[in-house]
């Protein structure tokens, strides 16, 4: 029951980030030509019916966040099909971030129960292939929770930022 | 080629202000295969709507992408707009700069940047978008209520009086349910059998309602306007086309059984109407205690029969009907109280509130004397204990079943109306009288002398032929004993057995307690996440008479609203399956949420012979469009159109691919 809790997944998130030895040390910011300069690149995939409310609200609301997220619209966070993560990865972001309902909340009642299946096994997979599992991260967050998509956007922001550039599965 | 025209919306200042709109149109024109790029003050106005259908027609555009606001707002409003020129309606992509962008940048240079790669990516996916046409299902017009308590009962009369046909299903002998046991209702104090049973009865010979007693749903198939159900009559043992309901049998048979309907305190034979004034008028026979089925000897019933209505050798039998909409409507039961509190002791005179309303019921075994089961003698000292299993997480349910309050008022306002010089006590945690009238109500039950103890009941045991009931009193901070000859437990509402069961046949989910989901707590209360099954009544959660009246009649209006149309339109984004790839592994099938994907065989080559191999096949009419199995499928075989794999791994690369 614990681990259905609203947040359990950005907790068991959150404990995937603890195992600090077992980090892949893939970020090297020291390479860049300009750090100062350097502005990473994060794509998230919002559920049509919460998280893409929640970011038109925060928008409506004329909150700020950082411009480094570019959102592509699904209808549901289920709908995430692993490989768009690695092509995101391949292709050059920097970061992925998946959104979508709460637990209990899903519109079509447990498409994001398959979404936290899956970026379980998604992070382990990344650090397996040597990404930062911080790169990738889900969060629930629901049409009326605006300002927690401002928070989150600019929090993931800065911790993709800390990464450094992804170079690790960056096609050249 | 593709000719895609791409309009970039000024919103007045709303993007224009933040935003180089004349730079992300110049940007977008160098984009391939864009072949028209301009701004426009205000698209979703008629004179931008106008410069668009001219566009189209003049630049012989194939496709479109507008950026401007959200296409939660607008999308629906271009495509409308697109039906009337030789695009397709889906053949359209948006990028929101509006609320996703310069409403939340400050920078002018950053967020022009990003409205372009906003434009970049609606253009990356809109090339590969494809025409989609809504298709149209027909609508069947009739409705299944399944339950034939108070909320079936108003749900089928409701749909009935606007001219549709209804069956109404009921899985005991007779309609009625729970509101036709109770004495008296809150806070008015109506008779509820005065009430009810009038509305049975027009249920009963209403011309458009099919009443069907003993039976039960044994399968749903289909889909929103088309569901097959598959319903189970169990045998009866009485031919109910010729009994006229004389009550010949019930009078001879030599069984006598504890009736259920006054919850044990009285008795019935085992053949047996199961109250009076049941509709249908006409007796069952109890299968488990009748002697002829059980032992083989008896028959009088069948002997006695004017009509020769009686039939043992009668068998459980099916008949498939076709429903356009499906309500649940199948209530609660009591807790098993005992079960839970062992503590309380097993005594005659400890009663739950259920059976309480059959002792004080005119019609009840005691004829409305309130007298102790044990000795039928008047109790002069009643103790009222509520919140028995309910609110009491630790030992049956942790919710509040929300009648319990009121009927333990008008419970004590019975008792201190029909017994002179009775004294009644009621053990509370909380009192909860939300609703019109009833904190009023309950104002006027202290004010008749019911005494409120604030506190649980710990332990309840017989010491001289009374009941003492062991609490506490929580505003006091003592512990208090109560004597009593009279208990009544007002226990918890819980979901009638097999209603998870019904629901799960009918593609509705149950909570953690076994109450039936509603699509949305707030916003669709009747509804289900299965289109075309709607809920009402103590089925969706505990509640009172009002309330379930009122969802009852709510969830007809949502019936009426769906039978009324002759074809429903379908959103044509929904999931398709390549069965040249499918392989047959039926994983979409188990992660569809909506259970609108079936394994079928279809005919195949194999080593030169001829085979049928299983593919996946989606069902029109209930996929949602979620997209749950592209993302599941091993073979990438379906796919979500609208939302295709290549449409997203294009967004995906857009800002490194073009």
């Amino acid at each position: 029951m614990a681990n259905l809790a609203p947040n359990g997944l950005e907790a068991q998130a959150q404990n995937g980030k603890d195992n600090s030895n077992l980090k892949p040390q893939n970020s090297k910011p020291g390479m860049q030509s300009n750090p100062a300069e350097w502005e990473p690149k994060i794509l998230a995939f919002c559920c049509n019916w919460c998280t893409y409310t929640g970011a038109d609200l925060a928008g409506l609301n004329r909150m700020k966040y950082p411009d480094n997220i570019r959102v592509i619209r699904v209808p549901c966070s289920g709908r995430v099909n692993p490989q768009f993560i690695f092509r995101a990865f391949q292709k050059g972001y920097d970061g992925v971030l998946v959104c979508g309902c709460h637990p209990w909340d899903c519109h079509y009642t447990a498409g994001n129960y398959y979404t936290r299946r899956r970026f379980l096994l998604m992070k382990r997979l990344l650090e397996y292939a040597g990404i930062d599992p911080g790169r990738f991260q889900a969060r629930w967050i629901s049409g009326s929770e605006a300002a927690k998509f401002r928070d989150t956007i600019s929090k993931v922001t800065e911790e993709i930022k800390a990464l450094g550039p992804n170079y690790k599965l960056k096609e050249e | 080629m593709a000719r895609v025209g791409v309009f970039i919306c000024h919103c007045g200042s709303n993007i224009a202000s933040v935003i180089d709109v004349e730079e992300v149109a110049r940007a977008a024109g160098e984009l391939p295969g864009v072949v028209h790029a301009v701004t426009n003050k205000y698209a979703c106005s008629i004179n931008g709507q106008e410069a668009m259908k001219q566009a189209i027609t003049d630049h012989k555009l194939d496709r479109l992408v507008i950026a401007s606001c959200t296409p939660r707002m607008h999308e629906s409003t271009f495509r409308k707009m697109l039906t009337q020129t030789s695009v397709n309606p889906y053949m359209l992509e948006i990028a929101n700069i509006r609320e996703q962008c310069s409403w939340v940048h400050k920078d002018k240079e950053k967020a022009t940047a990003k409205a372009i790669d906003l434009v970049r990516m609606s253009l990356a996916k809109v090339l590969k978008n494809q025409p989609l046409f809504t298709s149209t299902i027909p609508v069947h017009k009739k409705c299944l209520v399944v339950g034939g308590g108070i909320a079936g009962i108003q749900a089928a009369l409701d749909v009935a009086e606007a001219g549709y046909e209804v069956t109404l299903l009921e899985r005991e002998s007779s309609l009625g349910g729970k509101m036709v046991m109770l004495d008296k209702t809150f806070p008015t104090l109506d008779c509820s059998a005065c009430i009810s049973t009038p509305k049975m009865a027009e249920a009963g010979a209403h011309p458009k309602i099919k009443l069907m007693t003993s039976c039960e749903i044994a399968a749903v198939t289909g889909y929103i306007g088309n569901f097959q159900v598959t319903i189970r009559q169990n045998p009866r043992y009485v031919n109910h086309d010729i009994c006229t309901g004389c009550g010949f049998c019930e009078e001879k048979c030599p069984t006598k059984l504890k009736s259920e309907f006054d919850q044990g305190l009285g008795m019935r034979k085992a053949i047996y109407k199961l109250f009076p004034q049941a509709v249908p008028a006409k007796p069952v026979i109890d299968a488990e205690h009748c002697k002829k089925l059980t032992t083989g000897k008896c028959g009088v019933c069948a002997k006695l029969c004017p009509l020769a209505c009686i039939d043992y050798e009668d068998k459980e039998s099916f008949v498939t009907d076709t429903f356009g909409a499906i309500i649940l409507a199948t209530g609660y039961q009591l807790i098993d109280w005992p079960g839970s509190y062992p503590e309380y002791g097993q005594n005659a005179d400890l009663i739950s509130g259920l059976q309480f309303e059959r002792l004080v019921n005119a019609s009840g075994p005691t004829e409305g004397h309130i007298q102790r089961p044990s000795d039928g003698k008047e109790p002069k000292s009643v103790v009222i204990v509520k919140c028995v299993g309910s609110r009491d997480p630790a030992k049956a349910k942790a919710y509040c079943s929300r009648a319990c309050c009121m009927y333990a008022a008008k419970h004590a306002h019975q008792i201190l109306e029909k017994i002179e010089g009775a004294q009644v006590y009621i053990f509370y945690i909380d009192v909860r009288t939300p609703g019109k009238g009833y904190e009023e109500f309950y104002d006027k039950t202290r004010a008749d002398g019911a005494v409120y103890i604030r506190g649980r009941v710990s332990k309840i045991y017989e010491e001289g032929g009374k009941l003492i009931c062991k609490g506490e009193d929580s505003l006091i901070g003592k512990q208090v004993k109560v004597e009593a000859d009279l208990v009544i437990l007002e226990t918890a509402m819980e979901p009638s057995p097999g209603s998870k069961e019904t629901a799960a046949l009918a593609g509705v989910s149950t909570d953690n307690d076994g109450w039936l989901n509603e699509a949305h707590p707030k916003l669709r209360p009747v509804e289900t996440q299965t289109a075309g099954v709607f809920l009402c009544g103590t089925a969706q959660g505990p509640k009172d008479i009002p309330d379930t009246v009122a969802q009852a009649s709510a969830a007809a209006a949502k019936v009426l609203g769906l039978l009324a149309k002759d074809n429903l339109e379908t959103s044509p984004m929904i999931s398709a399956v390549d069965t040249v790839k499918c392989c047959g592994c039926g994983f979409c099938e188990k992660v569809c949420p909506v259970k609108a994907i079936t394994m079928v065989e279809i005919p195949g080559v194999y080593n030169g012979k001829r085979v049928t191999r299983g593919v996946a096949q989606v069902n029109s009419g209930l996929c949602t469009g979620c997209g749950t199995c592209a993302a599941a499928c091993r073979t990438g075989c379906i796919d979500l159109l609208g939302f295709t794999n290549k449409q997203l791994l294009e967004e995906v690369d857009a800002l490194w691919q073009i």
